[in-house]
Formats: C-alpha cells, structure tokens, sequence
C-alpha cells in the first residue's frame, strides 16, 4: 500500500499544492496572486521531479486503477511544462487590467492534476474520474473574465458541449463494462481477445461501446467531427487559458486515447483503426479549409490544433510502437510551437492596452517589430512543417509510422492535406511581412514572456533537430511500455 | 585539405555571412553579402582545383554517425553536383551585385534571405543522406517565399502563394516515397540507395511520386505555370536565381534519384518525359513567341530548354546525358544574364513591355553588345555553351527515338525565332520612346556582373572539356546503373549481310 502512495507522489504533490493554495488565496486576496502563481510553477516542477517512471519503469497501483509508466511519465512531463508555461504567461496578461484572481493557479493545478490522472488511468473510471476533474476546472477556466461576455458565452459553451461529451463517454464505458464484464484496460483487452478468438467475433455490444469511448474522447482531443466547440472556446476564453486549452489537455486526451486505444483496444485494432482514420483525415481536411476563412488569430490557431490533432492520429492509425511514439513525439514539438504562438499573440495589444485579436492587425509587423515577426514566423512555418524548421520532424516521424505500418496511402493523403494547412499558415507570414503596416501594437516589458517566446522559437529553430536522439529514445521508450 | 570539413565550411560561411547582415545597417550588409559570397565563390574554385578528376566518385566526405537520429549530416559530392555547386556559388556575388541599387527597401533583410538561400541550394547539391537533402530542397521555398513576396513586383503576392503552393504540393509525395524507400532499404544514404534494386511495380509509383516534384521544380509542362509568374514578379536576382539554380534542382534530381534509382520505371515511363517535353518544346515556344513582357517571354524560352534537359537526361546514353548536364549549366548562365539583361534596363525605365524600348544599340552599345552574346548562346549558336549542350542532347535523343528529336529540333528553329525577334525590338531600329533613346549604357558595375557570364559562356562553348571531364566518371556510373533497362532505340544501326554483289554477279554470267 505504501508502495501505491510512492507512485502516486506527484498528484499528491499537486493535490496538497492547489488545497494549501486555495487556502492562502481564500485569506490573502487576490494581491498575493503573483506569488500563488510562481508557487504554482514550483509545485508542477516538484510534482515532476518525483514522477516515477522517468529512471525506473514505474509500477502499477491500487489493483491495477492507476497506471505509472514510462507513458504516463512523458506525457506528464509535457503537460506539466505546458501548465506552467499557461501560468507564467497569465499574470502579465491579467494583470494589466487588475483582474488577475488568485483563483486562477489553482484551477490550473487542479485540471492538471486531472491530466496526470487521466494519462495514469489503467480502468475506464479512473479515467472518467480524471477527465471530469480536468473539464470542471476548465469551464471555470473558460469563462475566467466573467464580465467579458464572450468569455462567459465560451464557458457555457463549452460546459453544454463537454458534459454532452461525458454522457457519450459514460454511456460508452457502460456497454463496454456490460458486455466485457469489467472496467480495466487488462480485462478489456483479454475479453476482446476472447470474443476474437470464438466463432462470432468482435461482439457487437463491444464494439458500439468503444465507438461511444472513441467518439466521447475525440470530442476532448477535438477531432472532427466532434470538433465544433473548439474555435468558440478558443476565441471567447482569455488568450492565456485558449493557450492552455491548446496545449496541455490535448496532450492529456490524446495520451488518454493511445492507451485506450493500445492498452484496452489493442486486440480490437482493425476495428478502430478505421475511426482513426477516419478522424485523422477529416481533421486535417477540415482543419485546412476552415481556417483559410478566419479573421480572428484565435480562431485561426483553433483550426489549427484541429488540424495538427488530425496528424497526430496518422501516428495513432498505425497502432505500432513506433506509432504510438511518433503521437508522443508530435504531442511533445505540437505544444512547443502553439504555445510559442499563443505567446507572441499575448502580444498583441492595441494603443489603449487592450488585446486585439485580428489577423490584419498584424499587418507589416516585420517592420515594427521585426523580432517578434521572426519569431511568429518560425512558429507559423514550423506548423506548416517547412523544413528546416523542426515542425517538419514530428510530420515525417508520424508518416514514417503509417508507411512502416503498411499505411503508405494513408501518409500520402494526408501530407498532400498539408498544403491546404500550409496555405493559411503562410499567410499569417504574408500579413507580417508582405502587407503594409497597421498601427504598431503597444509596447511591452515582459521579461519572461519575451524568454518563453525566444526559447519556443530556438527549440522550433533547426536547432530542435538535434534534440532528435534524445526524444527518440524517450517516446520510443515510453511506447513501449503500452505493448 | 584532408579532414577540414570544407563542404560544412562552405555551407556555414553564406549563413554566417546572414546572421551578420541582420545586425548591421544597410550599407554594410550590402557589403557583407557581397564578401561572404565572393569567399564561397573562392571556397568553391578551390573544391574544383582540387576535385580529383577520375578518382573516388563522391568526395570531400563528411559523416557524423547518426547525428539527428534518423538520419545523418552527411555530405559528399561527385562531379555532377560539383559543378552545380560552382554554378551557384557563381552567380550568387552577381546577384547581390544585381540588387545593389535596385532594393533600397529592407536591405538587410533581402541580403540575409539570399545568404540563407545559398545556403539551402548549395546544400541540396552536396546532401548525402536523402532527408538531408529533403530539408534543404523543401526549406528554399522559405527565403524564395519572402524574397518574391516583400520585393516583387505588383501581383507579388499571388506569384509567392502560387510558388510556395505548388511546388510544396509537388514536394510531399516525394517524402513518403523516401519514407518507403528508407523503410524498405534500411538505409537513408544516397549513394547506398542508388544501388539498390526496388522492386521494379514499387519503383513505377516511387518514380512518379518523384517525378510529380521534379517535374514542378524543373518546369515541366503542364505544371510549369508558377513559373512565369513567380520570374514575373521576383526581383531581377530573385528571377537569376530561380532560373539558374533552383531549376537546375529538378534535373539534379532526376539524375540523382529517379534514373539510378528506377531505372525500370524510368525506361517504362519514358514515354511521360519525352511526350511532355516535345509538348513543351513546341508549346512554350510559341507562347514566348507572342510575349509582350521581357521577363515573360524569358520565362518561357526556360521551360523550353529545360525540356532539353529532361530529354537528354532520359535518351539513356552518354551524349544525351552530358548534353543534359551541359543544358543545365549554360541556361543556369544564359538565363541569368538575360534575366541580368532585362533587369539593367527595367531599372532605367521601370517597364519590362517591349513595345517601349527600341533603338537601345544606338545608346547603349556595350549592353547592346552583351545582350546580342546571350541572346546568341540561347538560341545555341556554335562557339557558345548553349550549343554543346543542346547539339549533345539532340544527338543523344536521336539515337533513342528519332521522332523526339525531330520535334525537339524544331525548338531550336523556334527559339531562335523568339529570341531574335526580341532582340531586334529592343536593341535595333529607332527608340519607340523619348525616355528609351536617352538611356544610358552599362555602368562598371553592371558591366563587371556580365562579362564575367559572357566569358564563361565562351569558356563552355569552346572548351567544354573543363565541365565534362569531372562528370565524365559520373555518367559512366549512371549508364551503367541504368543500361539493363534501356530501351531499344529506333535508330540503332543495324550490321546487315550485304550480298556481295559482284560474286551474285558472275554465276549468273557464267550460267550464260
């Protein structure tokens, strides 16, 4: 028993984190907000310095509930990175108007105390139990700015749309439960093979079920066609929250949904496969052409976590360890560039310090402020997966899965999807650098954004390419702890 | 020399020379541009002094291991890419030179985006590894991409999204052709892979997934219409780059990839190459024949002679490949002086119509005279580099198909056509403007940009030796990877008996 508490230290690090939080902002106000926020950081990089799984393989606890692999390891490192990043950018952010609560830091902590429950979950209800954690916090979260109207519309857009997407879920996990008998991702995939093994095949009770489990968590990964909610969350919630919701929770999802898909599905691969595909493929078409339309560069980068999650499922189609890594591996650069977007769109500000959101203020920013157009630049091109920027590599290493796996059809349709996406990616660099300029945005001193944005662009720069070794061992090692 | 990392130097020095061109003001990047690429210029004279002709096919090589992985920073270069690799770094001091006055707007920034840009090309030239050589070849489109949207001309930015678009949509299915390739060969390295034998259905869809980029990037009808827009608007040196390097990149692929690689598919799809390339012959020139705008109709005459290229390339013996090789390098000059051509006096006047100059031997007589040497070495005149490489050409294709070679020789006839029609209205007769007889001729500056061209293009069409001999070994190489799947040519000599005919003769008389 005390060997399941050992495995579970980071989310007890961060339960106590954002209790004693929660306390400290009920008494101190909302002045000692900074300081809750920086103790925030401080409890994620606790919580992820004593992750097990990074140096040992970890171990599996409460009877098979909780998972703490090498898996689990490396997407919690990822989500933990990219919360504290979410953190770090929000206080200037709020600040400006005065508005920061003391609130935020520990919503974050507590959605990401969701996540590392979600990506451990070995038994579909502690993953319900994880997933619910993340999205009550989130709604909260959405709608932060509760006098911005826009902001309360996303929250309750995303509060109707989610708990829709709980049901699905719910009702999924009990069919799957009534016709397998159980709840662990184990027994699952010994029922499956079961049911595989006699003469009627996969049963039809089980497989209605993992469509229902598959639909329910395409709609937290926004996949198309459950992707609907996304710009309008995206747009209406206050830039550093969309940044989150960008970053961390779909890393956490589609964590979720590989080992879902690996770990209790595995045996039933031919069966999801052809979902898999099929989202993968609508995402990345519809990911493109809707967002050549768009005038706001929120909504714009909403289409385009749709479309990346999209190249992400090739990896997943797979179904291969080497799958399974190359959906790591993109999560891992993804949230790099999108969180490096989202910094420089914080940027944007009017004269009067109020944000701006439009594309076409954008306009000539090389000339303005010529560094920070290079750097929006690098994390356009980067999504676009131009090489030599280091985007390219988490494309070519998804494709190279679907081709080793016999998919090459597949990787052909979807990197020709690519240009679509390159089409609107590339005019975010035309509005940069080719038009004329717009007024300049108001200035800013933000020592620590401006080193978040610098640190995203070098890792997105060639220089990334040689952080390829390292990664390769760490995503091909945490795979295969799910085989 | 040995174990100095020269190719990596080379590389570095252009990016150097960028980062450097960024921080400083406009006047001294102008300057830094010019001197980083006059030192790449001399670095890359030196790999030509000292290439060992005949020796080791690929030399100057460089490997790190696995240094990223799945793939390696490894470089080496034959005499193919050797001279492609002179041919660059050539033009590049001609083309900041070209830019002198005529950007004034963001210096700094246009100096570092073609640094950058040498670099890339200059790196898809000397790649070893085959996603090594993906990056650098799909990272061009960046600089390119900037370069024509912020300093082109009035439709810039439709020429830079048709630019970028269409040559990545050509680019991908390459990829996960090479994604196949690597998985099935187990190895990433160029020259490991050029011996490798596919299997010969796989090789039919891995050489059209290449061809698909290839022929975009080369250009080759019907996919060549980003090409006159994108010279259109491009700067004077933007357009001298495209037309003289980053084409070339397409027929550097076909003889790196497609023909070693596929040599199969490459005989059984011969057919594709030599049909488009007799349309484009024939159909690009007499679109460039009705041309109103300089730029345009030079556009055009492209497309036309890079049809050579493809078709000596694919005749599958020596004199068509060299003669294809030889095409590469002298439109890789040719087109970029007469894009140089085009551009001294668009800056005087500010107009690429034709209608609105005339007359320009009478004011200007040593660009007149210039012009006249170019305009000879497009149209193949003997004594000028463009006629070796076309003549070789020609005779290589008769020898595979005599038909192809008929109608590729009536692309001459045309050339000369539009190209000396072009000459006379701008250069002969009176100046149809007031403004176009007062022009003044060639400045030192503009002058030193073009004679050096000038002399090269004698240079190749009096003693092409200099070029042949250090691709020689490398098209035996090639000729005998791809030999088992040549194809019959429809005029191979065939020994016949004769009948001797004065013993058929004598029976008969002796019958009497």
């Amino acid at each position: 028993m005390a060997h399941d508490f050992l495995l579970i230290l980071p989310e007890e690090i961060i339960s106590i984190g954002a209790l004693v939080l929660m306390m400290a902002a009920a008494w101190a106000g909302d002045r000692s907000a900074p300081i809750l926020t920086w103790l925030a950081v401080l409890t994620l990089v606790a919580a992820a310095f004593f992750l097990p799984g990074l140096s040992d393989s970890g171990g599996s606890a409460f009877g098979g509930l909780f998972v703490a692999d090498r898996f689990a390891a490396f997407a919690k490192i990822v989500i933990f990175a990219a919360a504290a990043v979410s953190l770090l950018m929000a206080m200037s952010w709020f600040g400006r108007d005065k508005d920061y609560r003391a609130e935020y830091p520990v919503l974050i902590l507590f959605a990401t105390l969701g996540m590392a429950i979600m990506v451990s979950a070995s038994d579909l209800l502690t993953l319900y139990i994880g997933l619910e954690l993340l999205s009550l916090a989130s709604y909260v979260l959405a709608s932060f700015q509760r006098t911005d109207t826009r902001s309360a519309e996303a929250g309750l857009k995303y509060f109707v749309l989610g708990a829709l997407a709980s049901g699905i879920l719910l009702y999924g996990i009990s069919l799957v439960y009534g016709f397998t008998g159980t709840t662990l991702f184990g027994g699952i995939a010994e029922s499956i093979q079961a049911q595989n093994a006699g003469e009627e095949g996969l049963g039809k009770g089980t497989l209605f079920g993992l469509v229902f489990v598959f639909a329910g968590l395409a709609f937290k990964i926004s996949a198309v066609p459950f992707h609907m909610w996304t710009p309008d969350v995206y747009e209406g919630a206050p830039t550093p929250v969309a940044a989150f919701f960008a970053s961390a929770p779909k890393v956490a999802a589609m964590a979720l949904l590989v080992r879902v898909a690996v770990e209790a599905a595995g045996p039933a691969t031919d069966a999801w496969r052809q979902i898999v595909i099929f989202m993968a493929l609508a995402s990345v078409v519809l990911g493109g052409v809707a967002a050549i339309g768009q005038r706001n560069v929120k909504r714009l980068l909403a289409y385009s976590s749709i479309n990346n999650v999209g190249f992400a499922l090739v990896g997943l189609a797979a179904g291969t360890p080497q799958g399974v890594a190359s959906v790591l591996f993109y999560l891992a650069v993804y949230t790099v560039m999108t969180l490096g977007a989202f910094l420089v769109v914080l940027r944007m500000l009017g004269a009067d310090g109020q944000p701006v959101e439009s594309i076409a203020s954008l306009s000539g920013l090389a000339r303005s402020r010529p560094g920070l157009a290079a750097a929006m630049a690098i994390f356009m091109f980067s999504l676009a997966g131009i090489p030599p920027l280091f985007g390219f590599w988490p494309k070519w290493i998804v494709f190279n899965a679907a081709v080793a796996a016999d998919l090459t059809w597949l990787a052909a349709v979807a990197i020709a999807t690519s240009v679509i996406s390159a089409f609107y990616y590339i005019m975010i660099v035309k509005v940069m650098y080719m038009d004329e300029p717009a007024p300049a945005y108001a200035a800013t001193r933000e020592p620590v954004g401006s080193g978040l944005i610098l640190a995203s662009a070098l890792f997105v720069s060639p220089l990334g390419y040689l952080a390829i070794p390292l990664l390769d061992r760490a995503t091909l090692a945490a795979a295969g702890a799910l085989f | 020399m040995a174990g100095f990392p020269i190719l990596s130097a080379i590389l570095a020095l252009p990016l150097l020379g960028a980062a450097a061109c960024l921080l400083t003001g406009a006047a001294a990047a102008r300057w830094i541009a010019l001197l980083t690429t006059l030192a790449t210029l001399a670095l890359s004279i030196g790999l030509w002094v000292t290439y060992d002709v005949g020796g080791a096919q690929w030399q100057f090589v460089e490997s790190n291991g696995q240094l990223f992985g799945a793939f390696d920073w490894a470089l080496g270069i034959d005499g193919i890419a050797l001279m492609l690799i002179v041919l660059t770094a050539f033009l590049m001091p001609i083309c900041i030179a070209a830019s002198w006055t005529s950007i004034a707007d963001r210096v700094q920034e246009y100096m570092a985006a073609f640094l950058l840009m040498e670099t890339l090309m200059l790196g898809v030239f000397m790649a070893q590894d085959i996603f090594l050589f993906y990056i650098f070849f799909e990272a061009g489109l960046i600089p390119m991409y900037l370069i024509i949207g912020i300093w082109g001309g009035r439709e810039r930015i439709y020429a830079a999204y048709k630019f970028f678009l269409y040559t990545l949509l050509g680019s991908v299915l390459m990829l996960v052709a090479m994604l196949w390739m690597v998985n099935h060969a187990g190895t990433t390295f160029i020259p490991a892979l050029m011996v490798t034998d596919f299997p010969p259905q796989a090789q039919t869809w891995l050489w059209l997934a290449f061809f698909a980029s290839f022929a975009v990037k080369m250009p080759m009808w019907p996919v060549h219409t980003w090409l006159p827009d994108a010279h259109v608007q491009a700067p004077t040196a933007g357009s001298v780059i495209l037309a003289g390097v980053l084409l070339k990149m397409g027929g550097y692929g076909f003889v790196r990839f497609s023909l070693p690689m596929f040599p199969e598919a490459s005989a059984q799809l011969i057919w594709i190459v030599f049909g488009l390339s007799m349309v484009a012959v024939v159909y690009t020139s007499l679109v460039a024949l009705v041309q109103q705008d300089m730029k345009k109709l030079i556009a055009y005459s492209s497309v036309a002679h890079m049809a050579f290229v493809t078709i000596g390339l694919f005749a599958f013996n020596r004199q068509g490949v060299e003669g294809g090789l030889i095409v590469m390098l002298s439109h890789g000059l040719v087109s970029g002086a007469l894009f140089l051509c085009v551009g001294v006096v668009y800056d005087r006047l500010h107009t690429r119509d034709i209608d609105r100059y005339g007359g320009l031997a009478n004011n200007m007589p040593a660009y007149s005279l210039l012009f006249m040497v170019f305009t000879m070495a497009a149209v193949a005149l003997p004594g000028t580099s463009g006629f070796v490489g076309e003549f070789l050409a020609l005779v290589g294709a008769y020898e595979a198909n005599s038909w192809v070679a008929a109608v590729a020789t009536t692309g001459i006839i045309l050339g000369a056509g539009y190209m000396l029609w072009l000459y006379w209205r701008v250069s002969f007769g009176t100046a149809r403007t007031a403004e176009a007889a007062r022009l003044p001729d060639l400045s030192r500056r503009e002058l030193a940009m073009l004679a050096p061209i000038a002399a090269a293009v004698f240079w190749m069409g009096v003693y092409p030796e200099s070029f042949l001999a250090p691709m020689r070994k490398d098209v035996t190489l090639l000729l005998a990877r791809v030999e088992r799947a040549a194809p019959e040519g429809d005029a191979r000599l065939a020994l016949g008996t004769p009948r001797p005919a004065a013993e058929a003769h004598e029976p008969e008389g002796a019958h009497h």
